[in-house]
């Protein structure tokens, strides 16, 4: 067998945990310096991480969301940066699998990403529209078989590690806000010109920088979908759920370093029920939510998949809204708790009980995609969706 | 209905053309419905032709034309006059 057969022969899970092993030794640092975690990704590469989600006929290993998701909520348990890195890389090869399958330019593409672990950014946010994903300023102009793009993009995560970035804007010079489309830029097709510096509360090690991102490439890199149907049928679902096994890993994370400190105590005086012991019970609870609420948001999405219709329906979109919704407020209460029960020793950088950067990478959650941007949207559809009161629907 | 149809989305559909240049089979997206403004028509047609769109209808295909409008409302209110 030789190497990368071995390694593919190993269960996804284990191979996600020897990464982990790496990224929890450098996550500190990683946080500390704002640097990016290349060690981790150095290490997904070497266990083949990057290329999974890719058709086995194009050389990747067809992997589900459920298992990808499962793999972002162990590495989000070591390093939320180089967990966060990994799930926005595999939402970006989301919209190629999904939407590239039948052009021949994008199938090339995806066996590069399973053989050469090539790495995905993403650039959707855009100076003078924010978080607004569903609309653009910018416009990519077709010349021929050529086009250019320039897009003043404020947040590019680990935009200058990134192997290709894909792009949204409008469709056309003349096209309306909303029609867009999404382009797949390989590096050295594009420049970047740094505008913002990402230093910032948590999420340090994804390196979010700013660029002026200007761009020339061959026109069929073009997804051949209207990016309004890859934002319904691929992104708003691998979004919400692979960012909430995240920010379930942090929070997991943060309910372990909990129940050490509650054993430990109730060790050191046995016989007694330690007081942060009625807490850490609470907070088993609310993890509970959380991990319930991501796996039914991927059973919903594995059901929904084979159907377009349903895909595309409100009922999806806000169901996977308030996936989106509930976990990333609810880890922060479960965090937060968790500091309550550690005390000082879980305030205080360096012990085992740290939990400090727990709560500053969750805090990014709430922002990532603004809450109030989805409530906002959510709030619009239920004027005309209705309900599904079933248990079980 | 094709008339009410285009009048209700000229005053909801937040278009940046004219109601008027467009086919009955245009892309409505292509031409600027976002989806909160694809709401606002979705209650004002629910209003005008006193019909409640079922979940099914709630989609993206159902609302991409004025055409597809049209064909939504008739299935669901088979009365109203497709003039
Ligand atoms: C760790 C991390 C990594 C990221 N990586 C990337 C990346 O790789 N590529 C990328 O493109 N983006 C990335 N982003 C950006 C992210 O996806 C959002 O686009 C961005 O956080 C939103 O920025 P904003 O808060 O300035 O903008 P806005 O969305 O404009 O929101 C600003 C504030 O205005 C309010 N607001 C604005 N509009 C509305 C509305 N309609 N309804 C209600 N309230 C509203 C909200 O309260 C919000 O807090 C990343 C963000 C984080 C945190």
């Amino acid at each position: 067998m030789n190497k990368i057969s071995e390694i593919k022969a190993m269960s996804l899970v284990e191979r996600a945990r020897r990464v982990a092993a790496v990224a929890s030794k450098h996550a500190d640092d990683v946080d500390a310096k704002g640097r990016f975690p290349q060690e981790s990704i150095d290490a997904m590469k070497a266990e083949r991480l990057l290329g999974i989600q890719i058709p086995a006929a194009f050389g990747g290993e067809s992997a589900s969301t459920a298992e990808i998701a499962e793999i972002c909520s162990i590495l989000g348990q070591a390093c939320a940066a180089a967990a966060m890195t990994f799930s926005m890389h595999q939402i970006k090869a989301s919209s190629v699998v999904s939407h590239g399958v039948d052009a021949s330019w994008h199938q090339d593409f995806m066996k590069r990403i399973a053989a050469e672990q090539l790495l995905l950014g993403s650039a959707t946010t855009e100076g003078g529209i924010g978080g607004n994903l569903r609309n653009s300023i910018c416009a990519i102009e077709v010349d021929g078989d050529t086009c250019r793009l320039e897009k003043d993009a404020t947040v590019i995560s680990y935009g200058e590690q990134a192997d290709a970035i894909l792009v949204t804007s409008r469709a056309h010079a003349d096209a309306a806000g909303s029609d867009q489309v999404m382009t797949v830029f390989l590096k050295g097709q594009y420049t970047l010109e740094k505008t913002h510096v990402w230093d910032t509360l948590g999420m340090r090690g994804t390196c979010s920088d700013g660029f002026l991102f200007k761009a020339e490439a061959p026109a069929e890199q073009i997804l051949p979908k209207p990016f309004a149907e890859i934002a319904a049928q691929s992104m708003l679902a691998n979004s919400h759920i692979l960012w909430s096994a995240v920010w379930y890993g942090i929070a997991a994370d943060a309910v372990n370093r909990a129940q050490a400190f509650v054993r430990g105590a109730a060790r050191k005086q046995p016989g007694t029920v330690p007081p942060g012991a009625l807490r850490l019970a609470e907070v088993s609870s609310l993890l509970q939510l959380v991990k319930s609420n991501v796996q039914a948001a991927l059973e919903k999405f594995e059901a929904a998949q084979a159907d377009e219709e349903k895909l595309s329906s409100m009922a999806f979109a806000v169901a996977m809204n308030n996936v989106k919704i509930a976990s990333s407020q609810t880890i922060l209460t479960i965090i937060n708790h968790c500091m309550l029960i550690c005390g000082i020793l879980g305030y205080k950088n360096g012990t085992p009980f740290s939990l400090g950067r727990h709560l500053r990478d969750a805090h990014s959650a709430q922002l990532m995609i603004s809450n109030d941007r989805i409530l906002g949207n959510t709030s619009n559809m239920l004027l005309v969706h209705k309900q599904d009161t079933s248990l079980l629907g | 209905m094709n008339s009410t149809i285009r009048e209700l989305l000229s005053k909801h559909g937040g278009l940046p053309v004219s109601v008027e240049t467009l086919a009955d089979d245009a892309d409505l997206y292509e031409a600027g419905l976002s989806s909160f403004a694809s709401v606002q028509l979705m209650l004002a047609l629910e209003d005008e032709f006193d019909v409640e769109f079922p979940e099914n209808l709630l989609n993206r295909k159902s609302f991409q034309s004025i055409a597809a409008i049209t064909a939504a409302i008739s299935s669901i209110a088979p009365d109203s006059q497709v003039a």
